[in-house]
């Protein structure tokens, strides 16, 4: 560790005696982060033992009860599918992101007029707040009066309309295809900046070999791009088992609980049942999870990386 | 690798802008939903031929204030991230203390906390203190997106500023907050706009704190706003996009503004 070497001490006679100033500059950030990211864990590792009803916040009373809210939430009858729910969404919404970000950056890798401009605009939907995503595509998704129904019957390819938000297997695609329109610009940001960094050079090299443009990306693109892919694709996870504002906004949950997630559940149980303590259960599962995630990548990244550099 | 754009460049660009304007249809549709006139627009024109603005006056009257609580709490929010990143993203850059990579890593961990497990401890504390329904409690809660985010980006860009400055201006005396205020601070002024800009839009398109440290209605960001009027008023869609539009505004304002310091502030990162 580089901290321990000696010159961590600062050699310099002119920083000697103020070494202490040196924390104050970290202090307040630090106590925020604690403040605001570890006591949550904390709280929320204890209040998963307790139980919460409504009148908790009045009388402070929360008895600890063990396990019983990690039971009840397990043993519940529609865990499973939230589980599956969580599953789905996330893969879903990862890979069709990636797969739409990546065709995108390899778009834009070619140079041509207003390419720039064009890339720049792209960023548009992912600033857009959640809220205003979510409602545009509600609206659009409408079974009756939506624009998305009204284009697949003018090309006649429903007679009837795809229940977008009222079937519940459209319902869970229909939050998935708005996650991957909010996820695909940050995507294509990312990808694109490290396709920019592929030195030409190479594809000049393998096209005087006679490699054409799939040998090129099988043997060039990918392999140079794997390090990017893996950054996206791990905060991708990240970031979608998360998701509560598109999933709330545009579906609720529903219909009959379809696109129910650990997270949107865990919102539920808190702040519509005040079940705080179910609620924090739920809460340390999705943290469980992304944890479990994050060290299975890393075992498997050491492997892939043994395996290249032995 | 220069070649002057030929027929395949133009055909590029024509691919290009199909591309765009289907990613981009669902913003277009916002904005023109949001120009017709009012009542259910099952009848929805593709093209608002006759523009209406009865859907913004009625979103500036219903939504007026909530745009302001709104602005002020990413405003604050902001002007907290940076007040506390900035420093500490100057310490790691700068100083060598021991367990630097431990708060980076630390630093970067706060990313896979979902926002409902702090919301969940938050709410009791909150309920406490009496922060619950302030806007001083969205400002601190809200900043949890910004702060972390602000000492990534300040910290990558610090640490690309050359020691011989630091080192000259601590030969002529001065101690380390002056550093810090008079050099630093100064050469870091496109990385401290894009932090900024960014912790403020977090704030501003926040939803999940407007939605569960408010319980009544005298603070309500404009996000929430919005996802209570969709749950009333289903029948006045021009109203409801006109606040649609009028949240995503800042976005777009900011990002134009910004753009040339946040461009910047990416070829700074590149060079270094």
């Amino acid at each position: 560790m580089r901290s321990r070497s000696p010159r961590a001490t600062d050699p310099s006679p002119l920083r000697r005696g103020e070494g202490w100033t040196r924390w104050l500059f970290l202090a307040p950030a630090a106590a925020y982060l604690l403040l605001f990211f570890g006591c949550p864990m904390v709280d929320n590792a204890v209040m998963g033992f307790q139980q919460y009803t409504v009148t908790t916040f009045y009388t402070g009373d929360a008895p600890f009860v063990g396990l019983r809210n990690y039971a009840a939430l397990v043993s519940s009858a529609d865990f499973p599918r939230t589980v599956l729910t969580t599953a789905l969404f996330t893969a879903g919404s990862v890979l069709g992101q990636f797969v739409l970000g990546l065709a995108l950056a390899l778009f834009f890798r070619r140079r041509f007029p207003l390419g720039g401009v064009l890339r720049a605009l792209l960023l548009v939907p992912w600033l857009l707040p959640l809220v205003a995503t979510g409602t545009i595509w509600k609206w659009m998704l409408d079974p009756d009066t939506g624009v998305v129904n009204a284009v697949l019957r003018g090309l006649h390819l429903t007679s009837s309309g795809v229940p977008w938000l009222t079937g519940t297997s459209p319902a869970l695609l229909s939050v998935v295809l708005v996650n991957v329109w909010v996820g695909v610009p940050f995507n294509t940001a990312i990808l694109y900046g490290a396709l920019r960094d592929i030195p030409p050079y190479l594809y000049e090299a393998a096209a005087l070999d006679g490699a054409g443009p799939a040998a090129a990306f099988r043997h060039i693109t990918w392999p140079l791009l794997r390090p990017a892919v893996r950054v996206v694709l791990v905060l991708g996870v990240v970031y979608t088992v998360k998701v509560l504002d598109v999933i709330l906004v545009v579906t609720g949950g529903g219909p009959a609980g379809a696109t129910e997630t650990l997270a949107t559940r865990a919102y539920e149980l808190s702040f519509r049942q005040f079940d705080f303590g179910r609620g924090a259960a739920a809460g340390n599962l999705l943290i469980v999870l992304s944890l479990l995630f994050a060290v299975l990548h890393l075992r498997a990244d050491r492997r892939t990386r043994t395996e290249v550099i032995p | 690798m220069k070649r002057p754009p030929g027929r395949g460049g133009r055909l590029s660009t024509l691919v290009g802008i199909v591309l765009l304007a289907v990613m981009l249809f669902p913003v277009y549709w916002m904005v023109n939903a949001s120009l017709q006139p009012a009542g259910n627009t099952l009848r929805g024109e593709w093209f608002p031929f006759h523009p209406d603005l009865g859907g913004y006056a009625a979103a500036l009257r219903d939504q007026g204030p909530n745009l302001l609580t709104s602005l002020v709490v990413a405003l604050g929010s902001a002007l907290l991230s940076l007040t506390l990143a900035a420093p500490a993203a100057h310490a790691l850059a700068r100083f060598r203390l021991r367990g630097t990579r431990v708060l980076l890593l630390g630093v970067l961990a706060t990313q896979a906390v979902p926002g409902i497990v702090v919301a969940n401890a938050l709410f009791g504390a909150y309920n406490d203190l009496g922060l619950l329904n302030s806007r001083l409690g969205l400002v601190l809660a809200d900043s949890t997106a910004g702060v972390p985010f602000s000492i990534v980006v300040l910290h990558a860009f610090m640490r690309g500023i050359p020691e011989e400055i630091i080192e000259a201006a601590r030969v002529d005396g001065a101690g380390r907050l002056r550093v810090f205020r008079s050099v630093v601070l100064p050469l870091s002024r496109n990385a401290l706009i894009t932090a900024g800009v960014f912790a403020f839009l977090f704030a501003w398109s926040d939803f999940l704190f407007a939605l569960t440290l408010t319980t009544t209605d005298t603070v309500r960001p404009v996000t929430l706003g919005v996802y209570q009027y969709l749950g009333a008023h289903t029948d006045h869609w021009n109203a409801v996009m006109a606040t649609g539009v009028l949240a995503s505004l800042p976005a777009a304002v900011l990002l134009v503004l910004a753009q040339r310091h946040v461009t910047g502030t990416a070829t700074g990162a590149a060079v270094k």
